[in-house]
């Protein structure tokens, strides 16, 4: 039996992972899969807390199931953005895309 | 009698639909606006005429008289429109004599000149727009006589203002029309702030609007209820209503002079002649001028009752208008001038004839009051012989293309219908018998002789003045020496039938009433058939005799004066004129730029109120009131200098301050909470 310190441990290292990611690269894709490595960490806890503490629900399961739709439902947005600022720009840089501001 | 609620909508309708309907894509191609929007005025005019001939009719023939032998006040249409407390504001329409005398003015001058102006505006650009401005002006007017309260009739006031404001400036692409219009509408617009005032204390004193305290079902029920508002400390209350009633009235009665340009405040009317002809006709010769004359004998039970004594302030101000504006229009050379002048003279005629009426009782009020009824009647043979005058001149602009006598002379043979209607015209401004003119005329200078001799000497001058400045108009266009320079280019000739139907129409009018009033006048016919038995100051009957002293001596006056005129100017040449010229030079001059009025107002207005008072007002603006709230940007500006920077535009950025500000929350639900 795994101890569910060990499942939580995972997620918050995926979790921190992606925001370390998130913060530091300079490629918006890059940032993207951050993105989606957070997204991850969090339906992971859904899955485990689902399984540990009420194993006789099904709400986590779901939740998870929803987030992974929303997950690929929002990926499809970013990446069409990105194609836009790339028509736009030649680059995909986040560093340079400072422009909407005051 | 509903039906007189058309009157009022079938303009507003037609106003709506050749205002809105672009009528020249009605055929593709071709352009037949011309037609269509005129006859849609004209139709729905001629039904308006009709409606107001039955509404006449009906409600002096077939109206059962009250019992003192007065017409009754019938309100057939009547609501509020705003409630507030015990002040209402309402919307009716409220027929009484004068008001039924003044739909007849308005429907057939209306109607003349809405027939008039398919010969006139043939071809012009903007018909459609000109008959649309018409339709405006004829509801307008109509609502404001038929209103069934003082502000009811304000509100109306205010619409034939803007009528009248975009038919002087219907030329919008020539400097003086928009000058003439921004001045019509500035002028008329100070006189009513007077006027409004002059309402609000009046409805705030009485805690109404209505024109009469006296008993029916619009009015008030008892003249004492009256002054009660709503506290119930009667005795001061009323004692400040009899000081203010004056006071509200004197008010009421400046809008009432700027509409119908008394001095000083007639500065706008000669200059509204740049508008086109037909709309002088209309609107500054027989209908919008003399609303200041209805607007007194609306509220005249109240003048009357309450403040007789200051019904002097209207005779002295016509008074000096009449004279001033008659010895202005001896000299004027362009013949739309002449008239606008004469008219300017003629409506303060009629402001006399009101103010010199006196209060009596019952029976006695008709005789002490004859000037009341002298005044409406010359209201409505003034609107005729005038709007024929002025329908005539647009003729004759039409066949010279030029508003200057010196352009004229000799027409009369190539003009005949023209000729003699205007010479009938002249004939009844003038006051000679069995023409309109004479019996309206005399009963005012009979009224003026009974208020005081002075007034009625007075007068019977201007009448002189009057009979004269018409016959040089007159014998300058129709007589002495022919342009031949201009004539060389194309003969004059004749208007279309459209342009001379209504001069006719017109004149058949003047002859006929003024023919039936002076047989009356004399005893011949009987008495009813004078315009006594319709409009009288209380109501009944009043039957009509010309005091044959006064009579005789306006009718030789006028005569002599007429003879002066043809003297003078009826020749080829003119020594007399030029010898009377060169005798006073600067008497001429000060007439011909008429007194310097203009240049003073000129003055008053950009060398004392724009550059002393406005400017620095302007500046105080510009500078301390603006300079407060740039300080106050600039000084948001400097501050957010400080923080915007948070705002990099860097997402990045953005997310380590989410993410610290989500570590500092969770921070805070651990260790503190």
């Amino acid at each position: 039996m795994i101890h569910i310190e060990c499942l939580l441990g995972l997620s918050a290292i995926m979790m921190f992972a992606g925001i370390y990611g998130f913060l530091t690269r300079r490629s918006t894709l890059a940032i993207l899969l951050s993105i989606e490595l957070m997204l991850n960490a969090a339906d992971i806890n859904f899955a485990v807390f689902n399984r540990m503490l009420f194993p006789e629900g099904h709400e986590g399961y779901f939740f998870a199931l929803f987030t992974i739709a929303i997950a690929a439902a929002e990926s499809a947005i970013a990446i069409a953005i990105m194609i836009n600022i790339y028509r736009q720009l030649s680059h995909l840089g986040v560093d340079k895309l400072t422009k909407l501001k005051f | 009698m509903s039906y007189t609620l058309f009157i009022l909508l079938l303009p507003l309708f037609s106003f709506l639909l050749i205002g809105i309907v672009d009528m020249d894509i009605l055929k593709n191609g071709k352009v037949w606006s011309h037609k269509a929007a005129g006859l849609i005025g004209t139709c729905s005019l001629g039904i308006v005429t009709v409606l107001s001939y039955m509404t006449a009719w009906q409600y002096f023939f077939q109206t059962e008289r009250l019992a003192d032998g007065s017409l009754p006040t019938l309100v057939p249409f009547n609501t509020t429109w705003l409630p507030l407390g015990n002040l209402h504001f309402d919307l009716g329409i409220l027929l009484d004599p004068i008001s039924v005398m003044m739909l007849v003015v308005i429907s057939t001058v209306s109607l003349m000149v809405h027939i008039y102006s398919f010969g006139y505006m043939h071809g012009e650009r903007g018909f459609q727009r000109y008959y649309a401005f018409l339709s405006l002006f004829s509801m307008s007017m109509i609502g404001l006589v038929l209103a069934t309260n003082i502000f009811q009739m304000y509100l109306f006031w205010e619409l034939v203002g803007v009528s009248s404001y975009l038919l002087i400036g219907f030329y919008y692409t020539t400097a003086p029309a928009i000058a003439a219009s921004k001045k019509a509408f500035i002028v008329t617009r100070f006189a009513d702030m007077f006027f409004l005032v002059g309402i609000l204390i009046f409805g705030y004193y009485t805690q109404s609007f209505n024109f009469s305290f006296a008993g029916s079902e619009v009015q008030m029920a008892d003249g004492a209820a009256a002054f009660i508002p709503c506290d119930p400390q009667t005795a001061l209350v009323k004692n400040a209503a009899y000081a203010v009633l004056p006071i509200s009235l004197v008010l009421m009665f400046i809008g009432g002079a700027g509409k119908s340009a008394m001095f000083p405040l007639h500065i706008w009317l000669p200059d509204a002649m740049e508008g086109p002809t037909p709309v002088s006709a209309l609107i500054h010769a027989a209908t919008m001028v003399v609303a200041g004359v209805f607007q007194i004998a609306r509220m005249f039970p109240i003048w009357i009752e309450y403040a007789p004594q200051t019904l002097s302030v209207v005779v002295w101000v016509g008074a000096f208008t009449a004279f001033y504006a008659a010895a202005v229009a001896c000299t004027q050379s362009d013949i739309k001038r002449v008239l606008a002048f004469s008219t300017i003279s003629q409506i303060a005629f009629m402001m006399v004839a009101l103010g010199v009426c006196l209060p009596g009782e019952g029976e006695h009020l008709n005789h002490a009051s004859l000037g009341y009824m002298a005044s409406m009647f010359h209201l409505f043979t003034h609107a005729m012989f005038k709007a024929c005058l002025f329908l005539g001149a647009g003729c004759i602009i039409h066949a010279v293309h030029s508003n200057e006598m010196s352009a004229m002379g000799g027409l009369r043979k190539y003009m005949p219908v023209t000729r003699w209607t205007f010479l009938i015209s002249c004939l009844a401004i003038a006051g000679i018998p069995f023409f309109s003119g004479f019996s309206s005329k005399d009963e005012i200078i009979s009224a003026c002789f009974q208020y005081n001799s002075i007034c009625g000497w007075w007068m019977t001058a201007v009448a002189a003045m009057t009979a004269f400045y018409m016959f040089r108009l007159y014998y300058g266009i129709f007589w002495g020496t022919e342009n031949k320079e201009l004539h060389a280019e194309h003969t004059p000739h004749e208007a279309p039938w459209t342009m001379t139907l209504p001069l006719v129409v017109l004149s058949i009018i003047t002859v006929g009433v003024g023919a039936v009033t002076t047989l009356a006048g004399f005893g011949i016919l009987p008495e009813t058939w004078n315009f006594g038995s319709f409009v009288t100051a209380s109501g009944a009957v009043y039957g009509v005799h010309f005091d044959m002293q006064v009579a005789l001596t306006s009718t030789c006056i006028a005569l002599v004066s007429i003879g002066l005129a043809t003297w003078i100017f009826k020749g080829e040449t003119q020594p007399i004129a030029d010898k009377m010229y060169a005798a006073a030079p600067h008497l001429h001059r000060w007439a011909y730029k008429r007194f310097y009025l203009d240049e003073v107002y000129q003055f008053v207005t950009h060398k004392i109120i724009f550059a002393r008072i406005s400017t620095p007002i302007a500046w105080f603006d510009r500078h301390v009131i603006d300079g407060f709230f740039n300080f106050l940007a600039w000084g948001t500006h400097k501050l957010s200098a400080l923080i915007k920077g948070f705002q990099s535009g860097s997402v990045q950025q953005y997310a380590i301050w989410f993410f610290l500000g989500v570590l500092a929350v969770l921070g805070i639900m651990v260790f503190v909470l």
